[in-house]
Order: structure tokens, then C-alpha cells, then sequence
């Protein structure tokens, strides 16, 4: 049996963008309702996929949230927010109504405006070896080291490209790691040029000089790769060669260096996840350096009522996700406060079918604008950072040269790389080798295969994550069930 | 405002799960895919079609190389589920 609840607003991810996004809903909402809030009307609530919320960035550290979550956290008590933790959204249904699945199995969760803030994943590449156990994501081993992985007295090796994974490096030392070293594939030149962009970013200058700290003593390779992982039963050496001069010579070149460790931890860089916007219907554009949501100044997707906000919008960090968040959950609340005005609020229908976009209400218009502009210019400042970023730590663009014909590109159904180098496209891929077949529903593999060939990504499609047959019967329970609080009001 | 926060806190001295029938005590908010390595270094969570053994790779929920039983439910990600005191976590399938 399913449960099924429906809400005001939905956030979808409790990381910097979602958690502002709640905040500032819930408080708009409040504010409008005022005494007669109407109890039972499902107010905000703040879907999660992690059994503690904050999103990557704001990890809780074994079971500790974070200061910056935290704080989020204590605003919202009081206000009609009600979080679901360890809840996976597994797919958009018809009629406004979400699948999620979480530990007290599946519901169908309603939503009348939809803040999606589901944040960005590790760009995870295949290379010789990634399959050997003690090959990691960066952020990946960052993440498992907050909860509980033993890394202490280890040697890391960290690799790819871009600021996280000084991050990354940063985190493991401090749990006790030895880093065998700091590897990106942006070169001296690369970081040269980066380097009025940080000087332009005090705030940011900052950062980078206290990661600079905290990583005293470790040695960095600039412009240097990973050719591959080796090891007998988990790795214990990483072969590594420099980037420059296109493929970098022959295998067993003179160049290359072998370092020895006993993990690796390999990211290059993040990338919006957009499933559930496409699902919704969402348009996505390249931003930032990848294809990510697109949304207008008020953090309004293609589609009426769904909102975007933080990385699934492009790359621009916590900074700019938490400004992003605070638009959407204030633009997604005024929407409704200006339809309740009017006496508006209409039947709930389809997101599918519905194109037309809503401007700003006059109530918005009244918002305290020069706050909304101080935001706005915060905002821009942090993506001609994160541009600077996407410039300057780019991925690489010779994978398929860096593949052997037995690198496994598909890590659930184990498929060769020489299995997948003469496929068309990515469906052809699917249906010959299951490639995209397995646990990960291609969400790495075919992300490899895409970046590796440029062939188009598949779209997603229900469910967008594996989940026990009983949550899917739930989609076919009956249509919408009445709920009140979402009923029109009079 | 509901959360579930912090059951941790409750059991500073440790939580006690088993593992493949063995029994263990790990940290407070200690993941279960952590729990399994701390169980036996290396030892991984699932072998692959063509018998390579595999552990946490991604971290993040999106790769499924954790998965285990959890508590009698299959494919459970170890890496988005906290030890439990009591919860039962078996590698095979």
C-alpha cells in the first residue's frame, strides 16, 4: 500500500540551493498566511536522498551535520517544513505527484510548486584499472571517508582535475590519510591564467589559501594523468604521464612515473544531475561546461510551476546554489500567495501539459527589490568564477585513446571497452552488449560513453533509480487521490 | 519540524551490527559501506559477472558497487545507509 502525501512546495535535495529554497518558502508562506495559516496544508516539505542532509558539500561528518546545514536547519524549526531523509525521488508521475522512496517504502508525494535542487554528481571516467577495489571518486572517497571509511595511516593518491580535489585531498589528510600526491590534468599555464580569477574572488582567494595549508608538504603534478590503476586483487600503483603532447607518448614511455599507494581517488570535476528535470519535461542547455537545467532570473524551468535551483542549473558552487535556492523557494511561495490572492488556485493539473509560464505577481514586484538586486549581483560575480573554473579544469577530450580494449566501461554488466567501440549510439550500445542495463541505469556508463564518443545521452525514464517492484505498483494505485490542501480555494 | 537527526548520538560507545553473520561495533555514524571495510579490509561487497570483486566506488548513491542485503531488503546501497544498532548486513545475495 502506498502512502500518499501532497504539500505546497516541494524541494527536491537538501543541500545549500534546497535547504535555502525551504527556508525562504516557508517563510514567504508564513508570512502570507499570516494567523490563519491554514493548517493541513502541507506547507514545505524538503525531500532528501541522504540519511542526513546538507548535500555533498555540506556533509555531515559521521553523523554530525554540518555548522552551515545546521544553521539552515534551526531557521526552519518552527516553520511548517517537514524533511524526509534517506528519500530517493525514483520518478515524476502525472498529476503533480512525485514516486519516492524512502524507509517507510514507497510514496507519492504531491507537490502544486516544485523546487528541484538535487545538486551535481562526480564526472567519473573510465581509465585502465578503475575497477580495482581502492579506485574511488574523488568526492567519493571524500564522502565515505566523512562516513566512516577508514583511511588513517593510508596512502591516497588523488587525481583528475579541478578545485574539489583539493578538497578531497584536504578531508583525507585530516582523517588521517597519507596523500601520495595531488595530480590535475590542468597545467602550470591552465593554473596561471586561473589566477586573476581568484584574485578577483577574495572570499575564494581564501579558500584556495587555506586548502594551500592544509595540504603543506603534499606533492602536486600539474598537467599530469592517470594511464592507469594497477594491482593484483585492489590497487597498489598508479601509473602516470603527462598530459601535454596529445596521448602523451606510448604506453611504458620513459615519461611516465609510477606512484606507489594503497587508494585512488579520481574525479574530474562535477556534473549537473538532471534527471528528474528531463523527466518533468525540463529544457537543459550546456552551462558552465556541461548540460545542465535551464532557468530565468527567477529560477523558473521551461515548465509552468517546476523551479531549479544549485548545480542542477551549472556548476557554481555552495555560494551561488544558496542564492539560487532562496530565489526559487521565495518565487515558488509568491506564486501561490498571488494565486490564493486572486482566488485563483485552480484544479492541479498536469505539469506535462501545461507550457504557459506565469510573470511575477504584483505581490513580487513589491518584494524588497534592492535585496533581490544585492543577490543577483552575488550571484553573477560567483558564475564568472565558476566560468573561470569550467575554463580552466576542462575534461578531457582524448578518453578514448586512454581506454585498452579490455577496460571495462560498463561497471555493473562488466563490457569491455572493445565491446562498445563500434556501437552507433548509445541505444544500440543498450540493447547489444546491456551496457546502461545494470544497477547504475547507465547513469555512469553511459555518461563515459557520451563523453568518450559524444554520442546523446539517452533520456531518463522511470524509475530513475532501482527501487523494489512493490514502489512501482504504487504508480498504477488509481489517478490523483483528492487531497484537500490542494484543492482550490474559496 | 521532523528530522531524523542524529540517532547517533545516542550511542556514543559504539553501535553493534552484524556482518555476514559476524558480529561488529563501529563509531557512531558510521556508514554501512564503511562498516564493511572496517569489517574486513578489502574485502569489498559484491563480485562482478566476471568475478572481479567490487566496493564503494562513487560514494554518492549513483554507482550501486555497495550494494548488500540490509537487514533482509535486497540492493541496498551501503553508502547512503547508516549502521543501525542490531541492523543485520550481509554481502551475498
Amino acid at each position: 500500500m502506498t502512502s500518499e502525501t501532497g504539500s505546497q512546495v516541494v524541494v527536491v535535495g537538501a543541500g545549500p540551493a534546497g535547504l535555502a529554497a525551504a527556508l525562504a518558502a516557508a517563510r514567504a508562506l508564513r508570512a502570507a498566511h499570516g494567523a490563519k495559516r491554514a493548517a493541513g496544508q502541507g506547507g514545505v516539505v524538503l525531500v532528501d536522498a541522504a540519511p542526513w542532509p546538507g548535500g555533498q558539500i555540506w556533509r555531515a561528518r559521521r553523523g554530525v551535520v554540518h555548522s552551515a546545514a545546521e544553521q539552515t536547519l534551526a531557521a526552519l524549526a518552527g516553520l511548517e517544513v517537514r524533511v524526509l531523509p534517506a528519500s530517493r525521488v525514483v520518478g515524476a508521475l502525472p498529476h503533480r505527484t512525485l514516486l519516492v522512496d524512502g524507509p517507510e517504502g514507497a510514496r507519492r508525494l504531491r507537490w502544486n510548486r516544485l523546487v528541484l535542487a538535487g545538486g551535481a554528481r562526480e564526472r567519473l571516467l573510465p581509465f585502465p584499472g578503475w575497477t580495482l577495489p581502492g579506485v574511488f571518486g574523488a568526492g567519493g572517497l571524500q564522502a565515505l571517508a566523512k562516513g566512516g571509511w577508514p583511511v588513517a595511516g593510508r596512502r591516497v593518491l588523488v587525481a583528475g582535475t579541478g578545485p574539489l580535489l583539493l578538497a578531497a585531498a584536504a578531508t583525507l589528510r585530516r582523517e588521517g590519510a597519507q596523500l601520495a600526491g595531488v595530480v590535475d590534468e590542468a597545467g602550470l599555464g591552465a593554473h596561471l591564467r586561473f589566477a586573476p580569477a581568484l584574485l578577483a574572488h577574495p572570499g575564494k582567494a581564501l579558500d584556495a589559501g587555506r586548502l594551500a595549508l592544509a595540504l603543506g608538504g603534499v606533492r602536486f603534478r600539474r598537467g599530469w594523468r592517470v594511464v592507469a590503476a594497477e594491482g593484483c586483487g585492489r590497487v597498489e600503483r598508479v601509473r602516470l604521464a603527462p598530459v601535454s603532447g596529445r596521448g602523451a607518448g606510448p604506453v611504458g614511455s620513459a615519461r611516465e612515473i609510477v606512484v606507489e599507494c594503497d587508494a585512488l581517488a579520481a574525479g574530474w570535476g562535477l556534473l549537473p544531475d538532471t534527471g528528474l528535470a528531463q523527466m518533468l519535461g525540463c529544457a537543459l542547455a550546456p552551462n558552465l561546461g556541461a548540460s545542465a537545467v535551464v532557468v530565468d532570473a527567477a529560477q523558473r524551468t521551461s515548465v509552468a510551476d517546476v523551479f531549479a535551483a544549485g548545480e542542477a542549473t551549472g556548476v557554481a558552487g555552495a555560494r551561488a546554489a544558496a542564492l539560487q535556492g532562496d530565489i526559487a523557494g521565495t518565487t515558488a511561495a509568491q506564486d501561490l500567495i498571488d494565486q490564493w490572492a486572486a482566488g485563483a488556485l485552480r484544479e492541479p493539473h498536469d505539469a506535462h501539459e501545461s507550457g504557459a509560464r506565469r510573470g511575477a505577481g504584483p505581490a513580487a514586484a513589491r518584494a524588497p527589490r534592492r535585496a533581490a538586486a544585492a543577490a543577483r549581483r552575488e550571484l553573477a560575480r560567483e558564475r564568472r568564477f565558476a566560468a573561470a573554473v569550467a575554463r580552466t579544469f576542462v575534461p578531457p577530450a582524448d578518453l578514448a585513446a586512454r581506454l585498452e580494449p579490455d577496460t571495462l566501461v560498463c561497471r555493473c554488466e562488466d563490457v569491455p571497452w572493445s565491446a562498445l567501440a563500434s556501437q552507433p549510439d548509445l541505444r544500440s550500445a543498450k540493447l547489444a552488449t546491456r551496457c546502461g542495463m545494470g544497477h547504475c541505469q547507465g547513469r555512469l556508463c553511459h555518461g563515459a560513453l557520451s563523453a568518450i564518443t559524444g554520442s546523446q545521452p539517452l533520456a531518463p525514464h522511470l524509475p530513475l533509480m532501482p527501487v523494489a517492484l512493490g514502489a512501482l505498483l504504487a504508480i498504477d494505485d488509481d489517478g490523483p487521490v483528492s487531497d484537500p490542501s490542494l484543492e482550490p480555494k474559496k | 519540524m521532523k528530522v531524523a537527526k542524529l540517532e547517533a548520538a545516542a550511542f556514543d560507545e559504539g553501535i553493534d551490527v552484524q556482518i555476514d553473520g559476524r558480529a561488529l561495533r563501529v563509531p557512531p555514524g558510521t556508514l554501512v559501506a564503511a562498516a564493511l571495510e572496517l569489517d574486513r579490509e578489502g574485502a569489498g561487497t559484491r563480485r562482478a559477472p566476471r568475478g572481479q570483486h567490487r566496493q564503494a566506488f562513487c560514494g554518492m548513491g549513483v554507482c550501486g558497487e555497495c550494494r548488500v542485503v540490509i537487514d533482509g531488503r535486497a540492493h541496498r546501497l551501503g553508502c547512503q545507509v547508516p549502521c543501525a544498532p542490531g541492523m543485520e548486513i550481509r554481502r551475498d545475495e
